[in-house]
Formats: C-alpha cells, sequence, structure tokens
C-alpha cells in the first residue's frame, strides 16, 4: 500500500512563506485563501523567547472527520490517503469546514481578485466550479498523478511532488510514502521525534512535524 | 505521544469564532427544534381537530423555516438535493432524509389522515434527534463536538416545542395540568444538563466560547427556567388567568432555548487553534 504523507521539519522552517506563495501560484487560489499556510508561533518571555514556524494545511487524515460528515460524498479518501473534494458533487454547506479540527477548508462565494480587478493571468486560471464549494490543499495530487503515469516518484522527482516541497529553501518541507521504509519520509521519521497536530482527536493526520533528534527526544 | 514539554502549554495561536456557520445556520437548529418538538408535543397533549392541525402546520411551517435559513447558507443551493447521497455516515444527510419524510407525513396528519398523526410525531423526534447529532458531529468545535451536547439541544427543542404549545394554549385551549408539569420536568432537565454541559466545557472551550456561553447561561437560567417554573405554579391557581400565564411562560421558556441555540452556534463556535505538543529543538542544548 501507499500512504502519501507530508513532514515539516520545525527546526528548518524559517517561515519565508515560500510554501504558501508557491501553493497559491500552482493552484490559482484566490487571495484570501491560503491552502499551505505558515504559522508564526512566539512562545515565552524576554529572554527566554521561541519561535516555531508551522506549516499548516489539510492533515489528509486516516479518518477525516470532514468525509464522516460531508452529506454529499463530495469529500472521499483515496486509497493512497489522499482526501479529496469533487468541486461538481459539493453542495458548498461549510459541515466539512466546521468539522475540520485543522481549519483547513475555505469557502469563496464569488471571484476575489489580487488589485480588485481581474488581471490577465487571474483570468486565464480562472475556475468558477471553486466558488461556493469547499476547497483546501489537494497535496497536489495532479501533479502526483500525473507524475505517477510518468514512472516519476513523488516526494524525489520534482514533476510528481508538491508544489510547496518543491519550493522550500530549507527542505524543511518533506513528502513521501509512508508505507515504505525507504522513504525520506519514513527515514525521516524514523530519526527524529515527531507529532502530529491534534492527535487526541484520533483523525490520524498525515502529516507530521519534527521538533528533536531521536535519541535526545528519548532521554 | 509526550504531552507539551514542561512548562508549555498549547504553542499554537489562540482558538476564534468560527465563521463558515451563521446566524442561518443558528436559525435552522431554532426552527428545526422548535417545530419538530411542537410536532410531537400537539398529540401528545391530547390537542384534537382543526386545533391539532393547526399545531402541525406550524410544526411543520418552523422546521421548513429552519431548513430554508439553512439553505440561504450553501454555496451551491440550485444542488441541495444532493444533501441526501450520505445518510450512511453524515447526520446532515439523515436530518434531510428525516425532513423529506416528515413533511407529507405530517401534512397528511394535518389534514387528518387517520394513523399519521403518531407517524409524523415520532418522524419529528428524529428530525430534532437528528439535529443534535449533526451539530455535535462537528469535531472542529470544542464546544460543539462535547457529547452532552445531544442531550443539551434535544432537551431545549422539546422544551422549546412545549413552550410555543403553551403559547398557542389560549387558542387551542389543550393544555391540561399534566402538560404543565411535564413541561416544568423538561425545564428542570433542561436546566440540569445546561448545567452538566457547560461544567464539561471548562477545560476544553476557549475562553470566549466560555464568556459566551456563561452569558447565555444566565438568560437560560433565569428568563429560561426559573421564570416559566414560577409562572406554571403560579397558573395552578390563577383561574381564568392560567393559559394567559402558561403562555408566558412557554414563550419565555422556547426564546431562552432559541437564544442558547444561537449562543452555541454563533458565539461559542471557537475553534481549537493549532497546538504544538512540542517546541524545535535547534543549536547547543542546555
Amino acid at each position: 500500500m501507499t500512504r502519501w504523507v507530508m513532514v515539516a521539519d520545525l527546526r528548518r522552517c524559517v517561515g519565508c512563506q515560500t510554501c504558501t506563495a508557491a501553493c497559491r501560484q500552482a493552484n490559482a487560489t484566490p487571495p484570501d485563501v491560503q491552502w499551505r499556510r505558515v504559522l508564526d508561533i512566539e512562545q515565552g518571555e524576554y529572554p527566554e523567547v521561541t519561535r516555531a514556524f508551522v506549516p499548516v494545511g489539510c492533515q489528509h487524515c486516516d479518518d477525516p472527520p470532514c468525509m464522516e460528515v460531508c452529506p454529499t460524498t463530495a469529500t472521499k479518501k483515496r486509497a493512497d490517503g489522499i482526501v479529496t473534494i469533487d468541486y461538481d458533487i459539493c453542495i458548498g454547506c461549510a459541515y466539512c469546514a466546521v468539522a475540520c479540527p485543522y481549519q483547513a477548508r475555505s469557502k469563496t462565494l464569488r471571484p476575489t481578485f489580487a488589485y480588485g480587478t481581474e488581471m490577465e493571468n487571474e483570468a486565464k486560471r480562472r475556475d468558477d466550479s471553486r466558488l461556493g464549494v469547499a476547497t483546501k490543499c489537494t497535496f497536489c495530487v495532479d501533479r502526483i498523478d500525473a507524475g505517477l503515469a510518468q514512472e516519476k516518484i513523488p516526494g524525489v522527482d520534482p514533476e510528481a511532488t508538491p508544489a510547496c516541497v518543491n519550493s522550500c529553501i530549507a527542505q524543511a518541507l518533506s513528502f513521501g510514502d509512508l508505507d515504505d521504509p525507504e522513504s525520506n519520509v519514513a527515514q525521516l521519521r524514523a530519526h527524529n521525534a515527531s507529532f502530529r497536530m491534534h492527535e487526541e482527536l484520533g483523525t490520524g493526520p498525515g502529516f507530521y512535524y519534527l521538533w528533536d533528534r531521536n535519541a535526545e527526544a528519548a532521554e | 505521544m509526550s504531552g507539551p514539554a514542561k512548562g508549555y502549554g498549547s504553542y499554537g495561536p489562540k482558538p476564534w469564532q468560527q465563521t463558515s456557520w451563521d446566524a442561518r445556520a443558528a436559525g435552522n437548529f431554532i426552527g428545526g427544534g422548535m417545530g419538530g418538538s411542537l410536532i410531537v408535543f400537539a398529540p401528545l397533549f391530547a390537542a384534537t381537530g382543526p386545533a391539532l392541525s393547526a399545531l402541525l402546520l406550524a410544526g411543520l411551517g418552523l422546521v421548513g423555516l429552519g431548513l430554508f435559513c439553512v439553505a440561504l447558507e450553501l454555496g451551491r443551493p440550485l444542488r441541495a438535493i444532493r444533501v441526501l447521497r450520505n445518510p450512511r455516515t453524515s447526520w446532515m444527510a439523515c436530518e434531510a432524509w428525516t425532513a423529506m419524510l416528515l413533511f407529507p407525513v405530517g401534512l397528511a396528519a394535518a389534514a387528518g389522515v387517520t394513523g399519521m398523526v403518531w407517524i409524523a410525531a415520532g418522524l419529528a423526534l428524529v428530525f430534532v434527534y437528528c439535529q443534535a447529532r449533526l451539530l455535535q458531529a462537528a469535531k472542529g468545535i470544542p464546544a460543539w463536538r462535547e457529547p452532552l451536547l445531544r442531550t443539551l439541544l434535544l432537551t431545549t427543542g422539546l422544551v422549546e416545542g412545549g413552550g410555543v404549545f403553551l403559547l398557542t394554549a389560549p387558542l387551542h385551549r389543550s393544555a391540561t395540568s399534566a402538560t404543565m408539569i411535564l413541561f416544568g420536568a423538561l425545564v428542570v432537565v433542561r436546566f440540569v444538563v445546561w448545567v452538566a454541559y457547560r461544567r464539561r466545557l471548562a477545560g476544553s472551550a476557549a475562553p470566549g466560547a466560555r464568556a459566551a456561553l456563561d452569558a447565555a447561561g444566565r438568560i437560560l437560567t433565569f428568563a429560561g427556567t426559573l421564570l416559566p417554573l414560577a409562572l406554571t405554579a403560579a397558573a395552578a391557581f390563577a383561574g381564568v388567568f392560567a393559559l394567559p400565564i402558561a403562555a408566558l411562560a412557554g414563550l419565555l421558556a422556547a426564546l431562552a432555548g432559541a437564544w442558547v441555540k444561537f449562543v452555541i452556534v454563533t458565539r461559542a463556535g471557537f475553534n481549537q487553534g493549532f497546538a504544538l505538543a512540542h517546541l524545535p529543538v535547534r543549536g547547543a542544548r542546555p
């Protein structure tokens, strides 16, 4: 089996938001929608301050609460773990948005443009099927499928890898098959301490955060 | 997985009020609970003939109004029929299916077709239950996913339906002392469930959600519980004024319940923000 997951190394992320920009460019999301966000979290008081940059978005859960509540079956989970939305079926009830513990879903009712009026590039990539429905990170599923069809390896070959991962200047983001013990993501997890967001909710997120070396974490 | 490092709690940005569902969604829960329970109460308290028909139609009207409210919230309202596709796991689809059955059966009952009244009452109860499960299944909102919310929505729905029944009592004159006793008992049960629900949220809901719930709780306590109970007791000794006093009790209890639902959806719907179980360890170690 294959289980596509994302790994974010919190020690490496510098909060440059290149992944956010790359996602916007790759997926033509409207100005007020970010499928890949980077949180800037500051903790403590001077001089004991720690800062962390945390990439977030759809966690492509094992047991996605968004899929369970969806009344239309627009939200589905593929065998490889990617959670998808069929824009032609979605009615835009936003039940999935309130069911998602990761605030990963957006609904845009009307076209919005970066500078008020529609620019040429925005007109070219305008997709009205995404208006009035739920949208979210797809793990760039089209790139993955197209890459696999060309016998590329997602997470290794850029042609088959999500745009945010390709763009990361610090190699903080990685993508790959968790079920393959030799994959990059499996190796990263094996050699580092990791956690998943809101794991207590039992959603089984497909997004791992590395925070320390394994040996240190074990102490 | 180990918990947060010592001295740290949640590192994530603070929770914020969800904006996906607003007053229109709240209107669905208010209309559905009130109308559905009215359809349960009408035959239960021996309303008959034209009064029963009028109450059933009023109940269906309230349910329909609630569904209309939620239809206004859909991004693609012309596709609304697709809401029926997933009753296997989605309580919203179950709610829609129940409504699809409730309306023809309810109309048949209002038209006087024999045997339909109790089927309509049963379907109406299922409808209210579906709504309670619907909101509680929203895992992203701590104040909603609390299991006691189901009981709270069910009991407040029944109180609201009973309240509307009493509100209209001067017209249909079907309210008896048994009605008042059951209504009073439901008001007490709702209050007990509310207190338990609020206590369960002490450690999980965001401060903003707790503040909104506390403000609504004060209204529920005084206007939705103490006053209706006092009025219900007073109605027993009020002679010719019994029905108007009971109507006032019903109105207060119903409005307080509706307000609590409105607040739960639109003001206590804080998500849980983002939380890091660990902060990244960089550079030299202490």
